[in-house]
């Protein structure tokens, strides 16, 4: 009994390296940017064993969805994905109605959990717009950009309405990745930026007061360095005392004596940045760089349009998540809550992050084989 | 749908150019932060360390132990005592108005206490304790133990407080601490009065607060958001302020305080040697004690307004008109300007005249005291001698060579408050009244009358002069500073001496004369002398509110005294003096009767220990 078993496992063992269902690398570097999130939680929370065990299981948690979704098949993942985009929209309608959460409707409580639709939306938006351009003539014309405009949009600004705009952008950023590397025309990008760019202000007029201030801040923190300005000044301070070599491990004064805010959620890069210095920033930085790589050359080995443009858009999206929030600790953007993904503790994120892994996974895991 | 067939090939190779494209505009996005982080980490790392440690480390100053205060034998004056007060933290009180309110039915909590609590809460932050009331006596100790669960933040909490043990003998030369008020506050290094809550208000402490104070220490501390503080970095503990050894000889202060019996005045005591004030008594005083730990209004408003102004430092500010004190000033005068010469007499027949004026000026003695030399003069304290030599030598001349003495000006000792007087002087009276100077005015000048305002200080300090043969010590109190009690006294370097006013030693002579025949002759103090070891020389006073001539002189009077003064000059042994005393008083009969008794009581107990190494050596507690 005990050798049927240890016999199947090396089979297992044996496939698993000869045909591996997931992509190596893009696994290592996975467990080494979550190893990296722990020990810097550690460090953030102060020695808060509680928290990073919390964080691990969530991990735990995360990678077999993870390993679950890489053994579903692309084609029934496509198939799939009218009804989960469905469900989604249902889901945030039904939060815009009855939501419950801290002063944003972003939480439905399913009684035994409480569960976040918009974490959902960060796959199946990005699912749905492959599944719509994998059956259109690419590159996609205006008639297709438009129908893609509403997939993208509707979603999007049911969370924006949450209000949870970090999240809205994560969303929309994802659809229109996924637009891009169909290969939409450069004079129509072109079109369309220069329109976005020129509705920009109209912006403000549907922004919330906290929003603009956010705003305000980002222009000028040190006009109200107490009040508004107080995130993006601790953290600025706290990214720059580090220096090049860091104040080391768990010596990071700003977050370990609470200057900075929210240090082990949306600002823990300011903790990483503060106690690792410029060195481990542009490690981590070319951490996050080799996964979007690694993701996009998954994707262009991809056998049809539909896992080649999710599998691209995942990619893509996840660096968004960097560049908010690394522009955000920074001020080099405006506050936006969006984590550090993987680092940043939190369960929800974590875990559709990996699921999106995962979907990358299935689609390696079901590649062309033969180069052409 | 016109080309439902799609072209793999063409999608997948479009695909990937795209990818690549996307591939490079996300690692130049990622640079561009990259960069970001390179500019803060490098460009601005040394003003964010800054900041960073600005934010983390607290600077927590801790107040250095006063220093003490001992007369020149070691007598301590100045002390610090331990004793308990009450400490608030406010932010573990609730309802802080209500506290006070319960609190005020345990023990005593006078209006003051509690604004001077509510200013102070202003500045500190809420974690920080902050003394309530001050000098807790046991009674109220015990009191509040009973009831302390009711007043959680409220604690009893030990420290040094300010003792002076002789109490009103030194109130107006030690002085006294109290605490540091708005005003106070504006004018102090912060950083250095970071912990202290008492400073130097009057007197001595007042003067020399610098080296009572000592220097703070402090700890490094590390706070955090909330500036609570979490540990200490560094500590570095608080240099203790520097002791004092005055060169007053505290036994010579009790005495001459007794002997003063109450009546309002102020006795100094000089060494002519050196200018070291041996005494300095004023009275009526008060405990300084008092106002320590913050007097009540009632108490201070009661000495603020009593009438004798028991808060003055009659000393170094009472206003005092001369009188025939300075007689042996101006006779010397008379000999050194080359006016007089020592057997010049002067027929007094009770009332002098200005040549061409009809006013008569009067001795003190009805039919006056006929022939007298300048000896007599000084002995009989004959008037008409010093009006026709004051006539004879001009306002200019009197007032410069009376200056020489120190009169009309602060005589600079280390006290802070001190009066000018008045010198009557040409340019005092144009600046002044705008007038010019009447021959009249500078006639009852040399009687020591009309503008003349002196300080017992000034008169002391000329006395001392007159006894060093014309040299002047800077009068002064301090004598030797400790930098800790192991540490030796070093003593303060005396300023240099001026060369002698007198130009022809010669002259010193028939003063001292008359000056001994004063005390020991048939002089107006006649017998002070009796039973002494040394010679005295001496000289009395006795200041009228108005001059005796009929004419009216009252209306330029209105700088003197309220009253009738006495007063009393001193100095012994008289060929080579090593005390000189004046003794004034507000009220009295005579100089002579009421004055001079008390110079000779300090003189008795003085003279003791005269030139006893022990004593004089002393400056070791």
């Amino acid at each position: 009994m005990t050798y049927n078993l240890l016999l199947r496992l090396q089979l297992w063992a044996v496939r698993a390296i000869r045909r591996p269902h997931y992509d190596l690398p893009l696994l290592g570097a996975l467990l080494l940017l979550a190893t990296t999130g722990l020990v810097t939680l550690y460090s953030a929370s102060d020695l808060d064993r509680h928290l990073v065990l919390n964080q691990a299981a969530r991990f735990v948690l995360g990678t077999i969805l993870m390993f679950a979704i890489a053994r579903i098949p692309p084609q029934v993942l496509r198939n799939w994905t009218p009804y989960l985009y469905a469900a989604t929209l249902f889901l945030l309608v039904t939060v815009a109605i009855l939501g419950q959460g801290r002063g944003a409707n972003r939480w439905l409580n399913l009684g035994f959990m409480r569960f976040q639709p918009s974490e959902l939306a960060k796959l199946t938006l990005p699912m749905m717009v492959a599944w719509f351009l994998h059956a259109r003539e690419l590159p996609p014309r205006w008639i297709t950009l438009a129908a893609v405009g509403v997939l993208i949009g509707a979603p999007a600004l049911l969370i924006a309405k949450q209000p949870d705009l970090g999240t809205a952008l994560l969303v929309a950023a994802s659809g229109v990745f996924a637009v891009f590397l169909s290969g939409l025309a450069w004079w129509r990008i072109g079109l369309i930026v220069g329109a976005a760019a020129a509705a920009a202000p109209m912006a403000w007029h549907f922004m919330h007061e906290y929003q603009r201030n956010r705003l305000r801040m980002f222009m000028d923190p040190e006009s109200d360095p107490l009040g508004n300005g107080w995130h993006i000044i601790q953290s600025e301070i706290a990214v720059g005392s580090g220096g090049v070599f860091g104040k080391g491990w768990h010596n990071g004064t700003q977050s370990r004596l609470e200057f900075l805010p929210e240090h082990t959620t949306d600002f823990v890069f300011a903790v990483f940045s503060e106690e690792w210095g410029l060195i481990g920033v542009l490690a981590l930085l070319a951490l996050y760089l080799f996964i979007v790589g690694r993701g996009l050359m998954i994707a262009a080995s991809a056998r049809d349009t539909y896992s080649r443009l999710l599998a691209g858009a995942i990619s893509m999206a996840f660096f968004v998540y960097v560049m908010v929030n690394g522009g955000m600790i920074t001020g080099l953007l405006p506050v936006v809550g969006v984590p550090l993904p993987l680092i940043s503790y939190g369960g929800t994120s974590a875990v559709s992050l990996l699921a999106g892994f995962g979907v990358l996974m299935s689609i390696h895991a079901h590649r062309r084989l033969l180069p052409r | 749908m016109r080309q439902r067939i799609k072209d793999v090939q063409h999608e997948s190779a479009r695909f990937r150019s795209r990818a690549i494209v996307g591939f490079l505009l996300i690692a130049a996005a990622l640079s561009v932060l990259g960069l970001r982080f390179a500019y803060l980490q490098i460009d601005r790392h040394q003003e964010f360390s800054a900041r960073s440690d600005q934010n983390r480390i607290s600077v927590r100053r801790i107040a250095p132990t006063r220093g003490l205060i001992f007369d020149r034998n070691g007598v301590l004056l100045a002390d610090n005592i331990a004793a308990f007060r009450l400490e608030v933290i406010p932010e573990q009180v609730k309802d802080m108005p209500r506290m006070l309110a319960e609190l005020g039915g345990v023990l005593a909590l006078s209006d003051d206490d509690v604004e001077r609590f509510n200013a102070l809460r202003k500045t500190k932050h809420g974690f920080e304790s902050i003394p309530l009331r001050f000098k807790l006596s046991e009674d109220e100790i015990a009191r509040f133990s009973i009831e302390r669960w009711r007043f959680p933040g409220v604690d009893v909490v030990p420290y040094l407080t300010r003792f002076y043990p002789r109490s009103d003998e030194f109130a107006h030369l030690v002085g006294y601490v109290g605490r540091i008020d708005a005003a106070d506050a504006e004018k102090l290094d912060a950083v250095r009065y970071a912990g202290t809550t008492h400073i130097g208000k009057t007197g001595i402490e007042r003067s020399y607060e610098n080296d009572l104070h000592g220097e703070p220490g402090y700890d490094l501390v590390e706070v955090n958001v909330d500036k609570h503080p979490l540990r200490v970095i560094e500590h570095v503990p608080p240099t203790p302020g520097k002791n004092l050894y005055l060169s007053i000889d505290s036994r010579l202060q009790h005495v001459t305080m007794e002997a003063f019996e109450g009546r309002a005045g102020a006795s100094v005591a000089i060494d002519p040697r050196n200018g070291e004030v041996l005494a300095m008594v004023c009275v009526p005083s008060f405990d300084p004690n008092l106002f320590v730990n913050g007097i009540g209004k009632v108490d201070y408003a009661t000495l603020l307004n009593a009438p004798e102004r028991p808060l003055l430092n009659r000393a170094i500010a009472g206003a005092y008109t001369p009188g025939s004190t300075v007689k042996p000033y101006l006779g010397l005068g008379g000999l050194e300007l080359g006016l007089r010469r020592p057997s010049d007499t002067v027929f007094s027949t009770g009332e002098f005249f200005i040549p061409g004026q009809s006013r008569a000026y009067r001795d003190d003695k009805k039919g006056g005291h006929g022939r007298v030399d300048l000896v007599q003069a000084i002995a009989q304290s004959v008037n008409t001698y010093f009006y026709s030599l004051a006539f004879d030598m001009g306002i200019d001349r009197f007032s410069s060579w009376m200056g020489k003495f120190g009169f009309g000006k602060p005589t600079g000792i280390d006290l802070i408050g001190e009066s000018a007087g008045v010198l009557p002087s040409r340019e005092w009276k144009r600046g002044r009244f705008n007038q010019p100077f009447y021959p009249g005015e500078t006639v009852i000048a040399g009687i020591g009358q009309g503008y003349w305002v002196i300080t017992p200080l000034q008169l002391a300090q000329a006395a001392s002069i007159m006894a060093a043969k014309g040299v002047r010590h800077p009068p002064h109190l301090v004598r030797a500073i400790q930098d800790g009690l192991n540490a030796t006294p070093m003593p303060v370097p005396l300023p240099k001496a001026d060369p002698s006013i007198i130009r022809n030693p010669e002259n010193w002579g028939p003063v001292e004369q008359g000056m001994i025949a004063v005390v020991n002759g048939g002089g107006t103090a006649s017998g002070l002398g009796k039973e002494f070891p040394y010679v005295i020389a001496g000289k009395t006073g006795t200041a009228e509110r108005f001059s005796r001539s009929d004419e009216g002189w009252q209306n330029i009077m209105d700088v003197a005294v309220e009253r009738h003064e006495v007063l009393f000059e001193a100095f012994t042994p008289a060929d080579d003096a090593r005390i000189a005393v004046i003794v004034a008083l507000e009220a009295g009969h005579t100089g002579a009767h009421d004055a001079a008794p008390i110079a000779r009581k300090l003189l008795d107990t003085w003279v003791k220990d005269d030139d006893n190494p022990a004593a004089v050596a002393g400056a070791s507690p």
